[in-house]
């Protein structure tokens, strides 16, 4: 079955990220086909790559980043709300004159749309927030 | 079209299990993970409430998120079924579509 | 594209979380799709569609007008639970659009209806 994971929180704060993360490896491991786990609202700050928490703590981020490797995952991170707050891409960085990027590997910055269209193509959304 | 619902908020702090056992309707499913998980205790001022909901829903427990929690299967009302991943993966199957009360 | 009948479900007051905003953005973003849109109101969610909202002193962007810019995007019908406007105290003429008042049991039905939820 096809599914469309939506991630609305942060890494951290809330159990969100955590559970969406154990959600999407439970899928890939009963052999389901995520098309695509799409980062809105503050779920956009799971794809900076400047998160360093303690050794002794999950890295959030990169554990999105390793399944996406491994597995070919798509993460897409909603454009405006991570300009808002801050995630950005390589050549967004040079687009808006800022001197830093921060988009993590495995992630991609694109629009709403990305949503839209893949909850169309999926059989499931299933929606992970606060 | 059957739904299942799932609710991650302690029906101590949120009316979101409130408002999905309001909307939910007969045939359809609660999955409560998270903080949610409060609401599958026995003993709770809200059993009542989810044992007269149960006779017309079928009640989940995400078990990993009980057992961080420090609750067991023994604390549980009667007749909540508890799942793992691979069973909330499964349950998301079997029903059509998954309402998340957030 | 297959064409689905996707109801976005508000449940939160405005300006307190971002959610109200967000949902209108993905409206006026899904209508582009050719999908079958309904929006429904309940809980808090109702508290957007008050009228005379003014944001200066708090400084966000008021954005209740774009309800009644729904129409424009062939987005009409609006959903909002009886019971959630009684609840609240609210009446019709509180409400900055026109809606379809609907009993909380015919809401069970119509989310039922429905391919695809979105929350917020």
């Amino acid at each position: 079955m096809k599914f469309v994971i939506q991630v609305n929180e942060g890494p951290y704060q809330h159990q969100t990220a955590d559970s969406a993360y154990q959600f999407t490896r439970a899928a890939l491991a009963r052999g389901h086909e995520v098309l695509r786990v799409f980062f809105y609202h503050d779920g956009v700050n799971n794809g900076t790559r400047l998160t360093s928490p303690p050794q002794d703590d999950r890295n959030i981020v990169s554990r999105w980043s390793a399944l996406a490797a491994e597995h070919g995952l798509d993460l897409v991170i909603c454009v405006a709300a991570a300009y808002r707050r801050g995630i950005l891409d390589e050549s967004e960085m040079k687009r808006l004159d800022k001197d830093a990027h921060n988009l993590a590997p495995g992630f991609r910055i694109s629009g709403l749309g990305q949503l839209i269209e893949g909850v169309v193509l999926a059989d499931r959304l299933v929606v992970f927030g606060d | 079209m059957s739904i299942l619902h799932t609710v991650n908020k302690s029906p101590f702090e949120k009316n979101n299990l409130e408002s999905c056992l309001r909307y939910a309707k007969n045939g359809s499913a609660v999955l409560l993970i998270e903080d949610g998980i409060y609401a599958a205790l026995a003993g709770t001022a809200f059993e009542k409430a989810v044992v007269t909901a149960m006779s017309e829903l079928d009640f989940y427990c995400l078990a990993p998120d009980m057992k961080a929690r420090g609750f067991l299967e023994s604390n549980m009302i009667d007749g909540i079924k508890l799942v793992d991943y691979a069973g909330f993966v499964d349950l998301t199957v079997e029903y059509e579509k998954v309402q998340a009360w957030l | 594209m297959k064409i689905k009948k996707c109801l976005y479900v508000n449940r939160r007051a405005p300006y307190g979380t971002s959610y109200a905003l967000e949902a209108i953005d993905m409206v006026l973003i899904g209508s582009a799709f050719d999908q079958d849109i309904s929006l429904l109101f309940i809980d808090d969610g109702l508290f957007q569609l008050k009228k005379g909202q003014d944001t200066a002193d708090v400084e966000i962007k008021n954005h209740s007008p774009a309800y009644r810019a729904f129409e424009m995007y062939d987005v009409e019908k609006i959903y909002v639970s009886k019971e959630a406007m009684a609840a609240r105290g609210l009446k019709r003429a509180d409400l900055l659009v026109d809606v379809e008042l609907l009993s909380d049991s015919r809401i069970k039905e119509l989310m039922d209806e429905h391919d695809i939820i979105f929350s917020f």
